[in-house]
C-alpha cells in the first residue's frame, strides 16, 4: 500500500494543476459563493406613473428604487418597462386603489417589495394618517401570477443543462485528439486553426438544438411554463448561447494536455454557473466584488433571454444587450480558442507570428 | 524539386534535440534515417513536416496538400472504420466522390484490408493499423512522404509488405523519407542518414557509408574480448582499430553496414 501512495503522491506532484486545484480551489469557491448566495433584496427597479406620480415616487423608499417617474404615462408604459425588464415593480397612480404591479418572474424582489408595502401600510395605519403611498393598494401580479418557481427556473434551467453537457462533451474534444496522437494528423493536413475548430462544434450545435427544443417541450408539457414570446428571438439567443457554451468546452480542450485536466476546467467553469447566474439568487443582491463574475458568464445572458421571452414575451428590442454581450462572448470565446491551437497546429509558422516567448523555443 | 534540412537545428528548453542536421530528400527515392531511440530521427521528421519549429537552420517542404505523414503513433481514429478513415482523409486533401472512391479501393487492395474496410481502426492489429495509416498517408498522392518508424514492433512479413508500399510510393515518384531502429532497413534506402544524439553522423548510399568506414575492422575467433574498441558478433569478436592497427590475433574484415552504423557510433564517441 505504501508503494501506491507514495505513486499517487508524486503523480500529483507532477500534475501541478490538479495540485493547485485541490489547495485553492475550495477556499475561492467558499469565498465567491459566500458572498453571492444571497436572497435578500435591498434593491428593487420602480416605475411610477400617473397624476400623483411624482408625489407617491417621494413616500417610496428603500427597498424601492424609482428609476423612472411620469405623471402623464398610465398603465401600458408600466407593464411595458416590467416587459422590458427595465423595473419590477410599476405603481400606477391615479386610480382608487393604487395599483401596484409586479414582475412575477423575479420572485425574491417581488417578496421583499410586499413585505415592504404590508410593513408600509402598518406604519401608515398606526400613524393615523393616510399618505399617498400607504392607501389601500390593489397588487397585481404579472407574468406569474401564481409566483410558480417552476415557471421562474425552468427556463433557465434548459440553458444550465445545455451548459453541462455542451461544455463537458466539447471539452474532451482536442484533448481526445492529443492523447491518441491524432492531432498530428491534423496538424499536417491543409486545415486552418477554425476549420478544425468550427468542425468540432458544428455537429454538437446541431445536436444540443435538438436537446434544448426537447427540453423546452417537456418543460412546458410537465411544468405548464408558458412560452409567450416569439421563438425566433429565443431561437437567436440560444445559437448565440450554444456558441459560447461549446467554444468554452474546445477553448478548454485546446488549454489542457489530459482529459482530467480538460474535466476539471470544465467543472470550474459550470460550477459558478448554477450560483452565480441569477438562475438562483438575484444578481442585484450579489456582493459587488462578486457580481462581475455573473457578467462574464453567458448563462446570466440566457437566463434573461429564456424568461423574458418565454415568460413576458419580452420584445426582440428590449433584449438587445444579452443578445449583444452574448455574441461578443462568442467572438471572444473562439478567438481564443482558434489563436490558442493555432500553436498545435502550424508550430513552424510561429516565427512568423513573432510568438517566440513559447516555452518550449527558448533560445538566445 | 527536392525537400529536406538545411542545417536545421530543434531545442526543446535549453535540450538541443536536433543538432545541424541536413537531409535531403529526392523524388522517386527513399531515404532513411537511421539511430537509436532519442537519437532525434522523430524531431528530424516532424521539423520536415512543420511539426516543430527549427531554432537554426531551414526546411524545404512542399505546401501542406502535398504531403503525407505517418507519425510514429500512427495517428488513426480508433472508433472509425478502416473506410472511414480512408474518407476522412482523403476529405481532409479535398478528394470528393467518385476520385476518392475509386482511390481508396485502389489502396485498400495494395495494403491488403478491402476485407477488413469495415472493422474499426482500434480492433485492427499493430501491423494493419500501421498499413492503414500509410495507405492514409498515400491517399493524396503525396510528394514529400514522411514516415516516423513505420515498422516498429510488426512482423517481418508485415514490414515487408509495408517495404514494398512504400518503394511503391517512390517508383511513382513521390520522394519519400522514413526512420527506423533497425539496419537491415537501412539498406533500402537510397540515401541513408545516421543520427545520434541529434547529429547526423553519417550520410550517404548505404555503400558510401560502407566505404567511409574509418580505420580498420577485424574479426576475433573467440576467447576473451580483445582490448580496444570491440563488441561481439555472433561467436566472434569484432575490434575496430581507428588508428588502423589491428590488435594481434584479430583478421582484417570487410565491413557491412551494420558495422559502418556502429563504427559511426563509436567514432563519434571517440573523437568526442
Amino acid at each position: 500500500m505504501w508503494a501506491m501512495i507514495v505513486k499517487e503522491f508524486r503523480q500529483l506532484e507532477r500534475d501541478r494543476r490538479t495540485l493547485a486545484m485541490l489547495i485553492v480551489l475550495p477556499v475561492l469557491l467558499l469565498v465567491i459563493f459566500g458572498y453571492a448566495a444571497r436572497f435578500d433584496v435591498s434593491n428593487i427597479p420602480t416605475v411610477v406613473v400617473g397624476p400623483q406620480a411624482e408625489q407617491v415616487a417621494a413616500h417610496l423608499g428603500a427597498p424601492f428604487r424609482v428609476v423612472e417617474v411620469d405623471p402623464g404615462a398610465g398603465r401600458s408604459v408600466a407593464e411595458s418597462r416590467l416587459q422590458d425588464g427595465k423595473a419590477v415593480v410599476g405603481v400606477v397612480t391615479g386610480g382608487s386603489p393604487l395599483l401596484v404591479l409586479m414582475d412575477g418572474t423575479q420572485l425574491f424582489s417581488v417578496r421583499a417589495a410586499q413585505t415592504a408595502l404590508g410593513h408600509m401600510a402598518q406604519v401608515a395605519g398606526a400613524g393615523g394618517a393616510a399618505p399617498a403611498a400607504a392607501q389601500a393598494v390593489t397588487v397585481q401580479i404579472l407574468y406569474n401570477p401564481n409566483l410558480s418557481t417552476s415557471w421562474i427556473m425552468i427556463p433557465g434551467l434548459t440553458g444550465l443543462i445545455l451548459v453541462f453537457i455542451g461544455t463537458l462533451v466539447t471539452s474532451l474534444g482536442i484533448v481526445r485528439e492529443r492523447q491518441s496522437g491524432t492531432i498530428e494528423q491534423l496538424a499536417v493536413m491543409p486545415f486552418r486553426p477554425w476549420d478544425v475548430i468550427f468542425g468540432k462544434i458544428v455537429p454538437y450545435l446541431l445536436v444540443a438544438s435538438v436537446d434544448l427544443v426537447m427540453i423546452v417541450v417537456v418543460g412546458m408539457l410537465l411544468f405548464g411554463v408558458p412560452f409567450v414570446g416569439s421563438v425566433a428571438t429565443f431561437a437567436l439567443g440560444a445559437v448565440l448561447f450554444l456558441m459560447v457554451t461549446l467554444g468554452m468546452g474546445v477553448l478548454i480542450s485546446t488549454v489542457s494536455q489530459n482529459q482530467g485536466q480538460a474535466i476539471q476546467l470544465a467543472i470550474m467553469f459550470l460550477v459558478p454557473q448554477v450560483l452565480l447566474s441569477g438562475l438562483i439568487f438575484p444578481i442585484s443582491s450579489m456582493a459587488a466584488g462578486v457580481r462581475w463574475i455573473a457578467y462574464v458568464l453567458p448563462l446570466t445572458y440566457f437566463v434573461q433571454i429564456s424568461r423574458g421571452v418565454m415568460l413576458k414575451g419580452t420584445p426582440i428590442d428590449a433584449l438587445w444587450e444579452p443578445l449583444v454581450l452574448l455574441a461578443a462572448l462568442a467572438v471572444v470565446v473562439l478567438g481564443l480558442a482558434v489563436l490558442r491551437f493555432r500553436r498545435d497546429l502550424a508550430p513552424s509558422d510561429r516565427r512568423r507570428r513573432g510568438a517566440d516567448s513559447e516555452p518550449e523555443s527558448l533560445q538566445p | 524539386m527536392t525537400w529536406g534540412l538545411e542545417a536545421a537545428s530543434v531545442r526543446f528548453g535549453p535540450r538541443v534535440a536536433l543538432d545541424q542536421v541536413t537531409l535531403t530528400v529526392r523524388p522517386s527515392t527513399v531515404g532513411v534515417v537511421v539511430g537509436g531511440d532519442g537519437s532525434g530521427k522523430s524531431t528530424c521528421l516532424r521539423a520536415l513536416v512543420g511539426l516543430v519549429r527549427l531554432s537554426g537552420g531551414t526546411a524545404r517542404r512542399p505546401p501542406k496538400r502535398a504531403i503525407g505523414y505517418v507519425p510514429a503513433t500512427a495517428g488513426l481514429y480508433v472508433d472509425l472504420t478502416v473506410e472511414e478513415n480512408l474518407a476522412f482523409s482523403g476529405r481532409a486533401y479535398g478528394m470528393t466522390g467518385p476520385e476518392l472512391a475509386s482511390r481508396s479501393t485502389e489502396l485498400l487492395e495494395q495494403i491488403g484490408l478491402a476485407d477488413a474496410r469495415d472493422r474499426l481502426g482500434g480492433h485492427l492489429s499493430g501491423g494493419m493499423q500501421r498499413k492503414l495509416a500509410v495507405g492514409t498517408a498515400l491517399l493524396h498522392r503525396p510528394a514529400l512522404l514522411v514516415l516516423d518508424e513505420p515498422t516498429t514492433g510488426i512482423d517481418p512479413v508485415s514490414r515487408a509488405e509495408l517495404w514494398r508500399l512504400i518503394s511503391g510510393a517512390a517508383a511513382e515518384g513521390a520522394a519519400v523519407v522514413a526512420s527506423t531502429t533497425y539496419v537491415d532497413e537501412a539498406r533500402r534506402a537510397s540515401t541513408l542518414t545516421l543520427l545520434e544524439g541529434g547529429r547526423s553522423i553519417a550520410t550517404g548510399s548505404p555503400s558510401q557509408v560502407v566505404a567511409a568506414v574509418p580505420g580498420r575492422l577485424g574479426i576475433v575467433r573467440g576467447g576473451a574480448q580483445p582490448p580496444g574498441l570491440s563488441w561481439r558478433w555472433g561467436r566472434t569478436w569484432r575490434v575496430w582499430a581507428p588508428s588502423g592497427v589491428l590488435p594481434v590475433g584479430a583478421e582484417p574484415q570487410q565491413p557491412d553496414l551494420e558495422d559502418a552504423v556502429v563504427i559511426a557510433a563509436l567514432a563519434d564517441g571517440h573523437g568526442a
